[in-house]
């Protein structure tokens, strides 16, 4: 089976969010990271391929993005990707990310095309549905289990208060979220050795319209001083919550 | 021209994000002068079809197929593009969970319409449609303009609340056209916890951090969340550690929630933990120390030893309780 | 000059930082507390590779280069040096030293299983009346015609329990004095060979440190490095490098107490404000800022030294002598800026101050350090 995992380059998670104007995400100083999510169905991509090395012919990892992209796309290497492709372009919306891969994958034959089930940074939870509906594939969304057993997927997904095991026919769009893996892969010493060494080649992309335009950010309100309780008088906790901010 | 909605059913009931996502689009029909038509799939007895009325639909249509008796992303979706397409649907909105969001992105390619997720509020203006969402995790709010004729939403959960604005029952049922090509995954068993309150249902959760110092110590957590009928939570750490399970984890990579009152125990409140929390209406927190990041995200705060705080607070909640 | 570090030098930096946080933050009060050896944090730090990260990979290692370890042992230093130490002896002492002076046969069979990671090695130098100063061996290694008969006690052995693979410093012929001395590479579970109690530490007390006794051990002539007599100069040779481990030790050291430091202080408050914005706080900070910047290019230019294949044995001594004198300053300045906090061992400040002083004392004390530094002045 052939493995294609969608990548997204996003600010770390501890970044603290600045705006250029207002209209801008402000990258000025940002370190960028692999998506988590994202991170997270690589690193089950490659425990499956570590443990069943007949089972996976190839793993590839695939990001839309500009060229500074490229680090991470050869950390994604380092993790153990066998090869990355990045579309060169600057998507607006989610709508363009997922038109923009569909239109490389429909030219090649993937088993199993892995997302993350949201991005940290706009948060779309976007690009696996949109990607597979313009495939025509079937999708699962929320995995929070996958493996392979004598040649046969094995899948769970979180539904609200338990789980659903599912079969489904190839190839797919598999949307993965936390459970799915530990924790994401640290790249070995021979694996960050070994990424530059693996082909990544950089495709032109296709001329796509977006659906949405992102006009203005703003950050949150400062929020209002915490109200200090002494410890010794609980109770007046309880009265607060009852009487001011009537939530219980 | 309508505001159409898919309305999900858990064994036939609704949930309060059935009854909130009613209310939400009454509120965006008003602003484009026009009726909410809600779509239920499944079996679902006509006297619980009939709240969703209470809260503003002007129609229900009720899809019973057993093709789609499990979720199947692609027929669900076919179905709702053809509900769409009949009932000439300019808005269609959906809650912001899992349903939501395996299938919003296919419906959106489906009718080549811009899709805005984990919306917070209804539109600030209709022409041109423009509304804000979260993004880098509830860290900041993005104003989004959909170019398309037909929008797609999804609406974060305790974003807007209830509000009743009944209308007269208006039932109708609809057969949906379903081919093989669209049935490609099959549901082969479900596994579901039951007796527990889900945590992104809970409109209360208590949760507990690493302060709790070890999982013999979260009886009074388990005791204050069902006094006040709340979910469960734990920060990172606390499930690392395997004290408590995975999916009581809420934080950035963990579950996200807002419910009306999130009470931190023993947590610091890592800018990570904060991302899954902060849209929460108000926030307590408990924690020894009085420099710890959760009091800058929190409404009330008590400085203190959480296993010496927690048990006063079960004590006061008794008495509250036993008053009213 | 190009300050800028390579994508694989900050992937490296990125995965020895994430191991450490992941991996060896949690239990790490409670292994100093009770002297617990990190046997699975090592077999994982071991499995990514960082045991053998500088060892050729014809001899299964990964290649990378004195720069890349250093970052790597600044990370992991941070969180806990018990740790650290490990990957120091392992990389620049046995496996640098098996790579550069051993034989084909030796490097087949014994350089790489340490360099995958699989086996731990232990250098045995000092002694109980000889620290760093390896002219006056008493261990004694005799010519018995086919093999040597090792007899004596090294001192002070980090690694001395967990490890399979010893490099021994014995003296063959004690007229000749250091010219007469031998390096061996001896597998631990010899017969003859035993060890001290664990030693009870004031600080990486959960590095595994003994005494080794070698009584009538018998080590077979082709387990010899180099020359007969080239003991001396392999141990000398070897500790240039080690140096290097060493100072990015401390400077992890330095670096992990003054992030917690800068931490507390933009949190804790005093007199209505975050004690950051007291001058007194802030410009300890700044001091220690500056001292770390020092610290952490002295080890970067020794590295790069070595890297460039130039003589770096003098700027390791620098490197090693100023990054463990800051470590032990600024160790102390986090406790003080903790105040109570730091005196407890929640905070973690208080432990690596006591990590912090054995880094002026092993692998060459501060004072032997100035005693290569003058030397060179003369040269």
């Amino acid at each position: 089976m052939k493995i294609l995992v969608c990548i997204n380059n996003v600010p770390d998670t501890t970044t603290k969010i600045k705006f250029v104007n207002n209209t801008a995400f402000d990258s000025n100083g940002v370190q960028w990271i692999i998506n988590p999510w994202d991170e997270l169905a690589l690193t089950r991509a490659i425990e499956i391929k570590e443990a069943q090395p007949s089972e996976i012919e190839n793993i590839t990892v695939i990001n839309v993005g500009l060229a500074e992209a490229e680090a991470t796309i050869r950390k994604a290497l380092a993790i153990g990707a066998d090869n990355g492709i990045r579309i060169n372009y600057d998507a607006k919306d989610s709508f363009a990310v997922a038109y923009q891969l569909a239109e490389y994958i429909k030219k090649e034959n993937y088993d199993i095309i892995l997302c993350g089930i949201e991005s940290s940074d706009y948060n779309g939870a976007n690009v696996g549905g949109m990607l597979s509906e313009i495939l025509e594939f079937p999708s699962v969304s929320s995995i929070s289990h996958l493996d392979i057993k004598e040649g046969k997927l094995i899948l769970k997904r979180e539904i609200d208060g338990g789980q659903e095991t599912l079969s489904t026919q190839l190839p797919f769009v598999g949307i993965v979220q936390k459970g799915i893996t530990k924790e994401p892969k640290i790249p070995s010493m021979r694996g960050i050795m070994t990424a530059r060494t693996k082909q990544l080649l950089v495709i032109e992309a296709a001329s796509c319209e977006s659906l949405t335009d992102f006009i203005e950010f703003e950050l949150p309100k400062p929020k209002a001083a915490c109200k200090k309780i002494d410890p010794e008088n609980v109770r007046e906790l309880v009265q607060l919550l009852h009487n001011e901010a009537k939530v219980i | 021209m309508s505001v159409l909605i898919y309305t999900e059913n858990w064994d036939g009931k609704f949930k309060k994000l059935s009854f909130e996502l009613v209310s939400y689009a009454k509120e965006v029909a008003k602003k484009l002068n026009t009726t909410v038509t809600a779509l239920s799939i499944g079996n679902v007895e006509e006297t619980e079809l009939k709240k969703l009325s209470i809260y503003g639909a002007n129609k229900i249509i009720t899809v019973t197929n057993a093709n789609l008796s499990g979720l199947n992303n692609q027929a669900y979706t076919s179905v709702i593009a053809e509900i769409t397409v009949k009932e000439n649907a300019s808005v269609i909105a959906f809650a912001h969970n899992n349903t939501g969001k395996a299938i919003a992105p296919r419906l959106s390619v489906k009718l080549k319409a811009g899709l805005v997720t984990a919306v917070v509020a209804t539109p600030i203006t209709t022409e041109p449609f423009v509304i804000a969402k979260k993004v880098f995790t509830s860290k900041a709010y993005a104003k989004v303009s959909i170019k398309s004729s037909i929008k797609i939403l999804t609406l974060l959960q305790n974003a807007y609340g209830l509000n009743e604005s009944p209308e007269a029952f208006n039932l109708e049922t609809f057969e949906p056209i379903l081919n093989e090509s669209m049935l490609k995954t099959t549901v082969l068993d479900v596994n579901k916890i039951s007796g527990k309150i889900l945590l992104t249902d809970a409109d209360i959760v208590v949760s507990g951090g690493r302060g709790m110092k070890g999982p013999e110590n979260w009886g009074p957590i388990e005791e204050l969340a069902s006094l006040l009928g709340a979910g469960t939570a734990c920060s990172r750490p606390v499930s690392d550690e395997g004290w408590r399970s995975h999916d009581e984890h809420t934080g950035q990579t963990g579950k996200i929630i807002a419910p009306t009152l999130y009470i931190a125990c023993g947590i610091s409140g890592a800018i990570q933990h904060l991302g899954g929390v902060s849209s929460s209406k108000c926030i307590v927190a408990i924690n020894k120390d009085p420099d710890a990041p959760i009091f800058e995200a929190a409404d009330y705060g008590i400085v203190g030893d959480v296993l010496k705080v927690l048990p006063d607070m079960i004590t006061a909640v008794k008495e509250l309780k036993a008053l009213s | 000059m190009d300050f800028k570090f390579t994508e694989e030098q900050e992937m490296i930096q990125q995965a020895a930082k994430d191991f450490a946080e992941r991996e060896l933050l949690a239990d790490v009060i409670e292994r100093d507390d009770n002297a617990i050896f990190p046997k699975e944090h090592i077999k994982k730090l071991a499995e990514l590779g960082f045991l053998g990260m500088m060892t050729d990979p014809k001899y299964d290692g990964g290649g990378m280069d004195t720069v890349s370890y250093v970052l790597a042992m600044e990370e992991i230093s941070k969180i806990d040096a018990s740790v650290s130490v490990v990957m120091s002896v392992c990389n620049s002492l046995v496996n640098w030293g098996l790579e550069t002076y051993g034989n084909e046969a030796q490097k087949e069979k014994y350089l790489k299983p340490l360099a995958r990671g699989e086996k731990i090695g232990a250098f045995l130098l000092s002694e109980p009346e000889a620290g760093s100063d390896a002219t006056s061996q008493r261990t004694t290694a005799e010519d018995k015609g086919d093999y040597y008969l090792l007899n004596g006690t090294k001192n002070w052995i980090t690694n001395a329990n967990s490890a399979s693979t010893y490099l021994v410093i014995a003296q063959t012929y004690p007229e000749k004095k250091h010219k007469g001395i031998n390096a061996f590479i001896v597998e631990k579970d010899s017969p003859g060979i035993t060890l001290g109690p664990h030693e009870n530490k004031m600080g990486m007390r959960s590095s595994d440190t003994h005494s080794v006794m070698f009584n009538d051990v018998k080590v077979s002539k082709e387990n010899r490095i180099g020359e007969d007599g080239f003991g001396f100069t392999f141990a000398m040779k070897t500790l240039d490098g080690g140096r290097i481990g060493i100072a990015s030790q401390a400077l992890g050291i330095a670096s992990g107490a003054f992030e917690r430091a800068l931490k507390y202080s933009r949190e804790r408050k005093a007199f209505g404000t975050e004690i950051f914005n007291h001058q007194s706080v802030a410009f300890k900070l700044s001091d220690m800022a500056v001292k770390i910047e020092n610290a952490r290019n002295l080890c970067l230019k020794a590295a790069w030294l070595k890297d460039q294949h130039l003589p770096y044995g003098t700027a390791s001594a620098m490197a090693k002598q100023y990054c463990a004198d800051v470590a032990m300053e600024i160790t102390t300045e986090a406790v003080q800026i903790h105040g109570g906090y730091g005196y407890v061992k929640e905070y973690h400040v208080e432990r690596l101050m006591r990590e912090a002083k054995l880094t002026q004392i092993y692998e060459g004390t501060s004072e032997v350090q100035k005693i290569i530094i003058s030397r060179s002045l003369l040269k």
